[in-house]
């Protein structure tokens, strides 16, 4: 493995349990481990998993009124976010594409972001030239973890003491571990939490996390089957700076106040363009995020090129993630056709080694969230 | 049994050959989720592409390793793509093909060259 990858504090604990390495994002993570992807996924789904995600950025932000300075990078109400609360939500460029999708925790008197780990340099980059007034702090000392499914609750209240959350809480907890930061999210649309842990104390929570009859450890492969039937975007693929939220589906996300005619409209990079995306109806986007479900077991991936009918000479979409999901039994994929052609159930042809086979147009999620609201 | 450096294995019979992947192969692919074969009577030439394998991770193309025609195809790991990576190198074969030219087969590793390329 290239030498100049970086390592996560459980990268001996990886290598102990056999996991297959590779690189990504810049480090040297797991992509499965010896029970493989389709036992991984599926154990996730039945019992829990537990990831380690601590490639991605852990940024906290302080200073005077972090969450209205935060608001001029994102079309997120994070004013409105209460204390130990957690919002989804993405920075925006000037022409409306999303630069960065990521989490931001409201932690009293400060913030706490996590984002992307490709990504993760150019976002602290893009908080420290914009809102310079603010402290900004990339936590180098902590690892994260992600314990993810129906009995991630029920197995991490047996490690430590686990206080009342609901989906997307944050809390800040004491234990052997260390002080834990916790939050009850995930992305893998199960009930599950995320917990940011010293590093000193990293792998022996992961051990004891591992020691759970219900947990087992679930590599990137897994991960991101599981976000995929969760119907969740993958940044650098399903979403780019490309790509704007109204094309991205991603509209939800944007809170009636930060909307024209709301209390803290417009505001970030790209409002005027986003605003006016928003007035539009789907059918007049050129192109429009859904679901894909491909017919037969040969799964469709990124890059394959969607049709409208067999012998259609022009593409009118392309796929920007596929794989086989293994919950659906079933290949599943997420991918842009123009917006005419977005409506569920609306029979296209995605062409796969020189053939056209047909793909139908889905709603998301393929598999039900079960987040405990 | 011999081997490929493509990581296939080839059982010879007469003038047929059993072709499959090695256990080292599925091992690498991870968990098999689809397999195209070719139909029977087709006639291939070495290195056509003639198997499609999509494992989980990703997709991966089987070329043929001689010349000759496809006389039977293993119906079974279609409708169970996850044959293969429990028995790759038994239950889990590809196709039969009657050979052009047995002696394509010599130049093939035998099972200690083949362990000494994966180890």
């Amino acid at each position: 493995m290239a030498e100049d990858l970086a390592t996560t504090p459980l990268h001996a604990l990886h290598l102990e349990l056999g996991a297959r390495m590779v690189p990504f994002a810049g480090y040297e993570m797991p992509v499965q481990y010896p029970s493989g992807v389709l036992k991984e996924h599926l154990h996730t789904r039945a019992a829990a998993g537990l990831f380690d995600v601590s490639h991605m950025g852990q940024i906290l932000l302080k200073g005077d009124n972090p969450a209205a300075a935060l608001e001029r990078l994102m079309p997120q109400a994070i004013v409105g976010l209460k204390p130990g609360r957690q919002r989804y939500g993405f920075f925006t460029s000037e022409t409306g594409g999303i630069l960065d999708d990521l989490m931001v925790a409201n932690r009293g008197d400060h913030l706490f972001l996590v984002v992307n780990a490709a990504n993760k340099a150019e976002d602290a980059a893009h908080l420290r030239r914009n809102l310079f007034d603010l402290a900004m702090i990339e936590v180098e000392n902590r690892a994260l973890l992600a314990l993810q499914g129906p009995a991630a609750a029920a197995a991490l209240a047996r490690t430590i003491p686990l206080p009342e959350m609901k989906f997307m809480d944050v809390a800040v907890v004491d234990t052997g571990f260390g002080t834990l930061w916790i939050s009850r999210s995930g992305y893998t649309g199960e009930d599950g939490f995320e917990i940011s842990v010293k590093k000193d104390h990293a792998e022996v929570f992961a051990r004891a996390l591992l020691a759970q009859p219900e947990v087992l450890p679930v590599g990137l492969g897994a991960r991101d089957s599981l976000r995929l039937e969760a119907g969740l975007c993958l940044h650098g693929h399903d979403i780019t700076p490309a790509t704007d939220p109204v094309e991205a589906a991603l509209t939800w996300a944007i809170q009636a106040a930060r909307r024209p005619g709301g209390a803290r409209a417009g505001g970030y990079p790209g409002a005027d363009r986003i605003a006016a995306q928003l007035q539009r109806p789907v059918e007049s986007l050129s192109r429009v995020r859904v679901g894909l479900l491909p017919e037969g077991r040969a799964p469709m991936r990124e890059g394959v090129e969607i049709f409208e009918d067999e012998a259609a000479e022009h593409p009118v979409g392309r796929i920007t993630s596929g794989t086989f999901g293994p919950t659906l039994g079933q290949p599943v994929a997420m991918g842009y056709v123009t917006g005419r052609l977005a409506g569920v159930g609306t029979r296209l042809w995605g062409e796969l080694r020189g053939r056209r086979q047909p793909v139908t147009v889905a709603g998301l999620p393929f598999v039900a969230a079960s987040y405990k609201r | 049994m011999k081997y490929t450096e493509d990581h296939e294995w080839l059982s010879l019979d007469g003038d047929v050959v059993t072709i499959g992947i090695t256990d080292h192969a599925q091992e690498q692919l991870g968990d098999i989720v689809f397999i195209e074969l070719p139909e029977v009577g087709t006639q291939v030439t070495r290195g056509d592409e003639v198997v499609v394998i999509e494992s989980v991770k990703a997709a991966s193309d089987i070329a043929a390793p001689i010349d000759g025609e496809v006389i039977e195809v293993n119906e079974a790991i279609v409708a169970n793509p996850g044959t293969v990576n429990e028995d790759a190198e038994g239950i889990g074969w590809f196709l039969k093909v009657r050979v052009d030219d047995l002696s394509q087969l010599d130049e093939f590793l035998d099972e200690d060259a083949y362990k000494d390329l994966i180890e």
